[in-house]
């Protein structure tokens, strides 16, 4: 059970062997997947018919790979659009939100912060029909008052970023919390005390401590947007994200252009994801 | 009187926090609050004409009038509570390894490599399946090489295949809170139990599996919530016959524009959903704030 309990070794090697198989379980698929980006056919399956770059480099023929691939590029290009105003969004209404719910009393407090972590527990799909429904109301609306089309509340970019931004948001304020919790208040007033005005104090001594949530729950942010499927889904206009266009060239059967792409997000991910952790440990020994 | 200042600042003070409040009050009511309420209100409503609506419950009758629609809409609970329960049963010994037996650089080590293949998007998880269990896949081509098999053997399009997805896809959601309630048990309170008589399997039950209830609850809750709301995995590798209640609110609304009773089909899972979270949280007495946290 614990190293200091004795335990006769077949039922330890049992054990291990268990959480070995674990992890083949966990890996196997991210690494048939980046393997299969080398593989020279046209379809991302068995048989093995010899390693090749071109579905990385390839521009000619069926072989065209990632680098050459305008579409997919173009939707990565969306991807990190959408990805990059959900981040600014997000931190922003976050450090506000970790602010109000850290320092300000005030009556419902409760009941707000019950309400600001709800959209952990409503399925991605149901808050993107709902934003849908809710913007498309609004938008007759208008149309139906003083005859104005308002594009950018039909399905397109515009509601994607907001339909990610409405959950993501949770997440950033309640990484923002956290640190927010952990700072010694007498530091501020110390500031105070110094002269400082309240935004010296606040830019000088109280943000620098967040940074490293702050960069943190930005980090977390871009990769949840630039991953995430169920809402966008519901929202997306013609202009596709990443996800949607992968989605779209995995139900019609693709060439291992896809396991190229895959093993690249892989790579980025894997590497912000390790990068966030650090950021995040570093800081907090000290 | 007041004085004077303190008043001032208090003011200042008062106005600063309303305005800190703004962004938080416009996020809840424009994205959360009025959305969800007008989900509501559409599902309630069917269409006499062109932009001509009246009040009705026909799309919740409709919902159980029609086999296929509550069938799927069971299928979809219960799938997903055996998906919660297999993900709880395997990550268990991974997490208890994770936190108790293992030590030092080890244990951090090992942590981290349950939690990267999360960082990578659950399409491209989903793929790897695909390439694994399809008819030229690796698996496939395993057992005809081995011998276990004569000819290709198919492993996608079926419910074991949707679980074996739904599983992995789940796991890291399991696997964190199990580790860090467990990390928080202390090793003498196992040696305790095993010096007052107890054996591997009265301690699990009377220590360890108590000391983590937090911990299962709040992995259930999110792995269920996500599990039920899940569209890929589901769409990906269980295909045509799939039958997941997300698919059927998705079909309403983008394939046959039919967005009142979408609408109500949305709403019932998120009574479903919530539900179940609130029935959880109930059962292992903690409140929503305890489990974010």
């Amino acid at each position: 059970m614990i190293p200091s309990i004795p335990q006769p070794r077949f039922y330890k090697g049992l054990y291990a062997g268990y959480i070995a198989l674990f992890f083949i379980y966990l890996s196997a698929p991210l690494i048939v997947v980046g393997v299969f980006a080398f593989n020279d056919s046209l379809f991302p399956s068995m048989p093995w018919e010899g390693g090749t770059l071109k579905w990385f480099f390839g521009s000619d023929g069926p072989y065209i790979g990632i680098f050459n691939d305008g579409k997919l590029l173009e939707s990565v290009g969306v991807s990190a659009f959408v990805a990059f105003w959900v981040t600014l969004l997000s931190v922003t209404v976050g450090t506000c939100n970790a602010f109000l719910f850290e320092r300000a009393q005030f009556p419902g407090k409760n009941l707000l912060y019950v309400v600001a972590l709800s959209p952990l527990v409503i399925p991605g799909v149901i808050l993107g029909i709902s934003i849908l429904v809710f913007s498309n109301a609004i938008a007759n609306g208008i149309e139906e008052a003083i005859g104005w089309d308002i594009d950018f509340l039909r399905p397109g970019l515009f509601l994607v970023i907001i339909g990610q931004f409405a959950f993501i948001t949770t997440i950033t304020t309640l990484v923002i919390s956290a640190r927010l919790r952990k700072f010694d208040i007498s530091l501020e007033e110390a500031a105070l005390n110094l002269g400082a005005t309240r935004q010296a104090a606040l830019w000088t001594v109280t943000i620098p401590f967040l940074k490293p949530a702050l960069i943190g729950a930005g980090i977390v942010a871009f990769l949840m947007s630039f991953e995430n499927f169920n809402t966008t889904l519901m929202l997306v206009g013609s202009d596709a994200p990443l996800t949607i266009a992968m989605f779209d060239r995995l139900k019609q059967g693709s060439t291992p252009v896809l396991n190229a792409l895959s093993l690249l997000l892989m790579v980025v991910s894997g590497g912000l994801a390790l990068l966030s952790v650090f950021v995040q440990r570093d800081r907090n020994s000290t | 009187m007041t004085n004077p200042a303190s008043s001032g600042t208090g003011g200042a003070v008062r106005f600063g926090a309303l305005l800190l409040a703004m962004p938080l009050l416009l996020w809840l009511f424009l994205l959360v609050i009025l959305p969800h309420v007008d989900l509501l209100l559409v599902s309630l409503r069917e269409r006499i004409s062109y932009g001509k609506y009246e009040f009705s419950l026909i799309n919740y009758t409709e919902f159980f009038v029609e086999p296929l629609y509550w069938n799927t809409y069971i299928r979809t609970a219960v799938m997903s509570i055996m998906a919660t329960a297999l993900t709880l049963l395997i990550g268990f010994p991974v997490s208890y390894y994770i936190a108790k037996v293992m030590r030092g650089k080890g244990k951090n080590v090992l942590f981290l490599l349950c939690l990267i293949p999360f960082w990578v998007s659950e399409l491209v998880r989903t793929f790897g399946w695909m390439i694994l269990l399809r008819e030229s896949g690796v698996i496939s081509n395993f057992l005809q090489w081995a011998g276990i098999a004569d000819g290709p053997v198919e492993m996608l399009y079926n419910d074991a295949t949707i679980m074996v997805g739904l599983v992995y896809t789940s796991m890291l959601f399991m696997v964190v809170p199990l580790v860090s309630v467990l990390d928080s048990l202390d090793d003498s309170l196992i040696e305790a139990g095993y010096d007052l008589g107890g054996n591997a399997f009265t301690v699990t039950r009377d220590i360890v599996i108590p000391h983590a209830m937090p911990g299962i609850a709040s992995g259930c809750i999110v792995v269920f919530m996500l599990t039920l709301g899940n569209y890929l995995t589901p769409n990906l590798l269980g295909g045509k016959d799939s039958l997941w209640f997300t698919e059927q609110i998705y079909t309403q609304f983008i394939t046959r524009f039919n967005w009142e009773s979408g609408s109500a089909f949305g709403f019932l899972l998120l009574v479903l959903s919530s539900m179940i979270v609130w029935i959880g949280l109930k059962l292992s007495r903690q409140t929503l704030s305890e489990t974010v946290s």
